[in-house]
């Protein structure tokens, strides 16, 4: 035993062991590298234009005027036009796939049975797939003509084009995800209601949705985090034009679409480029907002619900 | 006393009721299908013709206008091949990390939030982020590469939570059976875990390619170009790319004959809810086999 070494066998560090710590530290770098992206993403687009946003502009405008004019002799850097278009866009989305989706959840979740809930549960997730270019082009070439036919209105790129066009993207993923929180309501607490004589819409109304709540606040946030975000369905279904609209048939411009139309045509480092990096700043700090709060409702949420099924 | 079992009018009302809220909601749910199924009729109707072999295999001519898709069809092939080689590796490591190793922890929790994060950042925000740091800090220059990248960060998180669904899929026993046997965590990964979840991995890289090939504004200003009339040789080359191919002929070129841009758009469509469609199909036969 002496002659073997310091160790018995039995402590000595085998092949195997290092193997697993090195392939431990590989995925760890793969599990951090999530935490240095968001990062770097923040860091990267800041670089390029917090210097800007804080030293050279003019806050107070930058928020408050609707002047957007960034290619003008005399530049005019005002983006209140701009989240008009964003938050006109988002909101009527929102008020079309609100309704629509928490209804659908409630469809696949509670009505539907065996292979129906299957095949429609399938065509969601498909819908869900779409990507977003094509969406702008059924805006372009579908909705706009039908806009104008239906409404007798001279443009159909409008705020209701690309509200119901994002109304359509949004309503998919809301669907799933509301579906997932009405699934996760233990189906002890329906039968005790359906025990105690309630009918299917107390059961739904009563027990099943104030349940879900957490859940299905999680749904909209990250609707309308999706909303707020897109870019190219906004940029070619809103008819892109600067202004604060009055009513659904104005054209619009998104914060997202100036950015996707203008970079392009922006040299490097030129304010009016350091500027729509500080549009990026402010559409990645949103979201970040609306992600953790949607993520704070679905902590909340699912704590309370038992077990899942 | 012989009526305290027949139904009640209230029975009769409340039962009436709940075929109309049935009827209600499955309404609703229909007016969320209905119009897509409409919208791809009228692509199919609108875009007759177009989709023939030659609109597949060849240049695009007289300034878009004509001709067909074919440098956009290999540029978007390049663009989600390089993605995948960079993303799949790091989202399955990150999986098997937090499947396997992490503990509950808050170096856990903040890994989670970078996910969630980074799946919700809009895609003009990792547009910006890849003319930041791929083109320019790593000097890339505008190509397929930066490109590429840029898309891989953006769907780095679809790789991780299908993988990571897929990994804890595989029971628990599975593991302690191996663990008994005198294996280590690694040995059990690579022995048991991951043949046993490569199919669930496989079906969300799927969803990757479905969801790369759809997606315009991260590669507008990292690597697609508008027009090019040949095909990329290398990585650090310009593309074309279906998905701006669409925004372009549809937006930016004049003179376009209308059943162009339905034919590009019906593609599109076509390969994204084929993939999908597969990705699904596979899923489903493989939660029927499976015997735990």
């Amino acid at each position: 035993m002496a002659d073997r070494g310091a160790l018995p066998d039995v402590q000595r560090r085998s092949a195997a062991w290092w193997q697993d710590k090195v392939a431990q530290g590989l995925v760890l770098i793969g599990g951090v590298s999530a935490i240095v992206l968001i990062l770097a993403i923040f860091i990267f687009v800041a670089q390029e234009g917090l210097g800007f946003l804080l030293k050279d502009l003019d806050l107070v405008e930058f928020f408050t005027s609707p002047a957007w004019r960034p290619t003008s002799d005399e530049p005019e850097y005002g983006i209140l036009a701009l989240m008009a278009g964003t938050a006109s866009v988002t909101g009527l989305a929102m008020l079309i796939a609100v309704p629509f989706s928490l209804g659908a959840a409630i469809y696949i979740g509670e009505f539907a049975t065996g292979r129906t809930r299957e095949v429609l549960k399938v065509l969601v997730e498909l819908l869900a797939a779409i990507p977003s270019v094509v969406w702008g082009f059924i805006g372009l070439s579908i909705m706009n003509p039908l806009i104008i036919d239906v409404f007798d209105v001279p443009v159909g790129l409008s705020v209701l084009n690309a509200g119901v066009i994002l109304g359509l993207m949004a309503a998919p993923i809301m669907t799933t995800i509301a579906e997932d929180a009405l699934k996760a309501v233990p189906d002890g607490y329906r039968e005790a209601a359906e025990a105690l004589g309630a009918t299917r819409w107390q059961v739904i109304f009563k027990v099943v949705l104030p349940s879900a709540k957490n859940g299905l606040v999680a749904a909209i946030l990250l609707g309308v985090g999706r909303g707020f975000g897109e870019t190219m369905a906004v940029l070619m279904a809103t008819g892109h034009s600067v202004n604060i609209p009055t009513s659904p048939f104005d054209s619009v411009r998104a914060m997202t679409a100036t950015i996707a139309a203008e970079l392009g045509e922006t040299a490097q480092g030129s304010p009016h480029y350091q500027v729509l990096f500080s549009i990026g700043i402010m559409l990645f700090l949103v979201t970040f907002v609306i992600n953790m709060a949607a993520d704070v409702f679905v902590r909340g949420g699912f704590k309370l619900k038992g077990k899942r099924k | 006393m012989s009526s305290s079992f027949s139904t009640t009018d209230l029975n009769v009302r409340n039962q009436r009721n709940e075929r109309l809220f049935k009827l209600l909601f499955g309404l609703i749910t229909a007016t969320l299908i209905l119009p897509v199924v409409i919208i791809i009729g009228t692509l199919i109707v609108k875009s007759e013709g177009t989709l023939t072999w030659a609109f597949f295999t060849e240049d695009p001519t007289n300034g878009m206008t004509e001709g067909g898709i074919f440098p956009a069809l290999v540029g978007t092939l390049w663009l989600v091949a390089v993605a995948l080689i960079a993303s799949v590796p790091l989202g399955v490591a990150a999986a098997i990390y937090l499947s396997e190793y992490a503990k509950d922890n808050w170096l856990t929790r903040l890994i989670n939030l970078a996910i969630i994060n980074l799946a919700g950042v809009p895609s003009i925000v990792h547009a910006l982020f890849g003319v930041g740091a791929f083109v320019l800090f790593f000097n890339f220059g505008t190509s397929i590469l930066a490109a590429s990248l840029t898309m891989a960060v953006m769907t780095l998180p679809v790789v991780i939570v299908s993988t990571r669904e897929s990994l804890q899929a595989v029971p628990q026993s599975f593991r302690e059976a191996c663990w008994s046997m005198g294996a280590t965590r690694w040995q059990t990964i690579w022995r048991i875990v991951l043949p046993n979840s490569i199919s669930g991995i496989l079906t969300g890289v799927i969803l990757e390619v479905s969801r790369t090939v759809g997606e315009t504004a991260p590669i507008m200003f990292t690597g697609a170009a508008f027009f090019l009339p040949f095909l990329p040789s290398s990585v650090f080359d310009q593309t074309m790319a279906m998905s701006l191919h669409l925004y372009v002929i549809s937006t930016q070129v004049p003179h376009v004959p209308e059943g162009l841009p339905y034919g590009v758009a019906l593609t599109l469509i076509l390969i994204v809810m084929v993939l999908n469609s597969v990705s699904i199909a596979f899923r489903t036969y493989l939660r029927g086999k499976k015997k735990w």
